[in-house]
């Protein structure tokens, strides 16, 4: 009996303890995108530096299920590469605010052996391509956009995601921009129904194949064709420019997207207007309650929002995001504001 | 009389037996509830019907039943044979230094990560799969079998793949069963005049009903199997006989898709993928038991077919 009562002693005290420390940090916790995830970790990383009592966990999960854990109130907040549609948000227990946090891009990678040259391509050429009416690399609408470029008669592998994904979003959402008949026959999701092509899983899948694959054509995130230095093509933006993505074409498509921004950020900026603009640009946002339980957390949540959208932001260009327009991070500081946080 | 601790042990393994039909009975009717939506919208069509698209809405699970079973046939023939044989080798043939090796390699195949298999199938597999599709003369790509495009990632590199990691399953489980049969088999044989091949035939049929078992083994690890062949199979929902054509099974379409299926059709749908894998183990399961069942029982009738005239010739 006495060494009973030793353990169950011991077993208070511990638990005891281990709530004493739990009642000094504030945990949030997060899940969605994948994404982002590489800057959201920074920035957990750098906050908890500034703010030793806050620790944000994020849980790259996908888009999809960020969503579903924020409706379904498992985590404080969601993450997301495409917004929320207005029947999910509906579906929520309360209101839920997007905010933008930072900027990334698709780029069309491909695998042409003997070609240098870096390849120009139009959007509605793209959609043509992946909805299989243009097969070989030496067709005509190709040669023509990129003269003095000697185009072998292969014909073209598509690679997509196999996994649904926030890059997929972005890209066919952009090809439905520029082809009606891609907007008719396949349409805008995480996951389409592909005419043609291989998947591979995950932006390391896609540039595996489009590596590995002679003749291939695929996309990737931005990010990823940075870091591992795979050579991409230029796309013609609306202003007639063929751009190459970069951190300051992207955050160029925000800026331009800034003056008619809907009241809740959920906006595409795919095929923006302007000049200087790369194409297939998008924003990724972090999802929060209007109203949330959690006071504590809401407070200590809002702080490192404000802290993101500000100081933070000179951390996404190092990890090839780009960072937000001033404009927009101006409209955001005043959009937090209707979280309560009492 | 039973003493009271004996009952309560009975009853405490009984218990952890229940456990075992309870988790799948928990496992079926999670699957089913979760599914509901799919089924209700599709009903039986979503066993024959070949559309997967997210975006309308509209699904149907069958080019991933059939890339399932396809792939796991194709990695079954292969991989039936190698096993077998390293089988019979090691438990027969090999001489006693050199099977501890053996028996080592095999388990380390085993242990091997699946994700690891599908990482040497992009970059070892797959170029040599191209290489050979490639080069695969014009009269064989006429046929249906062999036609379309080149990838080198198809249904050829994961059933190769399926088949590399099978092998261990199936030759482990056949060498244990090898084993078990009485020496008294092998040296019947020998006594009656046989040739080491005959011998070991003897023992093989006498081992059969273990074989088929390991090798059903085998077909459920390649059906269940993910990670290595959604990284090798191309993922594409569409249904061809060619093993060149990129296709997509049913664990890969969970695997791939589930993180971000957004609506709640499509993650109802994708769950039912889940409800139709278990739906076809258990019956493939159910299947190769009915089979040794019926092997178990003709065995016996053969051998009381055997003892009468024996006894009639000696009366």
């Amino acid at each position: 009996m006495k060494t009973l009562n030793r353990i169950a002693i011991g077993a208070i005290v511990a638990v005891a303890l281990v709530a004493g420390v739990a009642a000094q940090k504030v945990q949030i916790q997060g899940a969605g995108a994948t994404f982002p995830n590489p800057i959201y970790q920074k920035w957990s990383a750098e906050y908890t530096k500034l703010h030793s009592n806050v620790e944000i966990n994020y849980q790259s999960i996908g888009s999809g299920g960020g969503i579903r854990q924020i409706t379904n109130q498992t985590v404080f907040f969601g993450a997301s590469d495409g917004p929320m549609t207005n029947e999910q948000l509906v579906a929520a227990p309360g209101k839920i605010l997007h905010f933008p946090t930072v900027l990334g891009a698709d780029v069309p990678v491909y695998n042409l052996p003997g070609v240098s040259a870096e390849l120009k391509f139009t959007g509605p050429l793209l959609a043509d391509i992946f909805l299989g009416k243009v097969t070989k690399w030496n067709d005509a609408a190709i040669a023509k956009l990129n003269p003095g470029v000697s185009l072998p008669a292969s014909d073209i592998t598509i690679v997509h995601r196999a996994d649904a994904s926030g890059t997929t979003y972005i890209w066919v959402d952009y090809l439905a921009k520029v082809s009606p008949e891609w907007k008719m026959k396949v349409g805008v999701q995480t996951q389409v129904n592909w005419p043609t092509g291989v998947g591979g899983r995950g932006n390391e899948g896609v540039a595996g194949l489009v590596t590995q694959t002679p003749g291939s054509l695929g996309y990737v995130e931005l990010v990823y064709a940075l870091q591992n230095k795979i050579a991409y093509g230029s796309v013609q933006n609306m202003a007639g420019e063929f751009t190459r993505a970069t951190v300051e074409s992207v955050t160029a498509a925000a800026g331009a997207a800034a003056g008619k921004m809907p009241a809740d950020f959920r906006v595409s900026i795919t095929n923006a207007p302007g000049k200087g603009v790369y194409p297939i640009s998008s924003f990724t946002w972090i999802l929060l309650y209007e109203n949330p339980k959690d006071k504590t957390l809401a407070k200590a949540m809002l702080d490192f929002m404000k802290w993101a959208l500000t100081d933070g932001q000179k951390f996404a260009a190092g990890l090839g995001y780009a960072p937000l327009p001033a404009d927009v991070v101006k409209l955001e500081m005043t959009a937090l504001g209707k979280i309560k946080v009492s | 009389v039973k003493r009271p601790e004996n009952l309560s042990f009975r009853l405490g393994t009984g218990l952890f037996g229940l456990v075992l039909v309870l988790i799948v009975a928990a496992i079926g009717v999670e699957l089913f509830r979760q599914s509901s939506l799919s089924i209700e919208k599709f009903g039986l069509n979503f066993w024959r019907t070949q559309t997967w698209d997210p975006v309308a809405g509209d699904f149907g699970a069958l080019p991933f039943i059939w890339g399932t079973l396809y792939s796991s046939v194709l990695a079954l023939l292969i991989s039936t044979p190698i096993a077998l044989g390293i089988a019979i080798f090691i438990s027969e043939l090999c001489p006693g230094r050199l099977k501890p090796a053996l028996v080592f390699l095999t388990e380390l195949l085993a242990a091997i990560p699946s994700i690891v298999y599908g990482l040497w199938g992009i970059f070892v597999l797959v170029p040599v799969v191209r290489a050979v599709e490639s080069s695969l003369p014009q009269a064989l790509k006429a046929l249906p079998l062999f036609s379309g495009p080149p990838f080198g990632f198809g249904m050829m590199a994961a059933a190769l793949i399926l088949a590399i990691m099978v092998i261990p399953f199936t030759s482990s489980v056949a060498r244990e069963v090898l084993k078990a049969v009485p020496i008294t088999q092998r040296e019947a044989a020998y006594a009656l005049g046989a040739t080491r091949l005959e011998a070991i035939s003897a023992a093989l049929y006498y081992a059969r009903s273990g074989i088929v078992g390991a090798i059903m083994l085998g077909f459920g690890r390649a059906l269940g199997e993910t990670m290595a062949v959604t990284m090798v199979i191309g993922n594409s929902a569409k249904m061809s006989l060619s093993l060149l054509a990129p296709q997509h099974t049913m664990a890969a379409v969970l695997a791939n898709e589930f993180t971000d299926a957004d609506t709640a059709l499509y993650l109802s749908a994708l769950v039912e993928i889940g409800l139709v894998l278990f739906v076809m183990t258990l019956i493939i399961n159910s299947l190769s038991r009915l089979l040794l069942w019926s092997m178990a029982r003709s065995a016996r009738q053969a051998a009381a077919a055997v003892v009468v005239p024996a006894a009639e010739s000696a009366a």
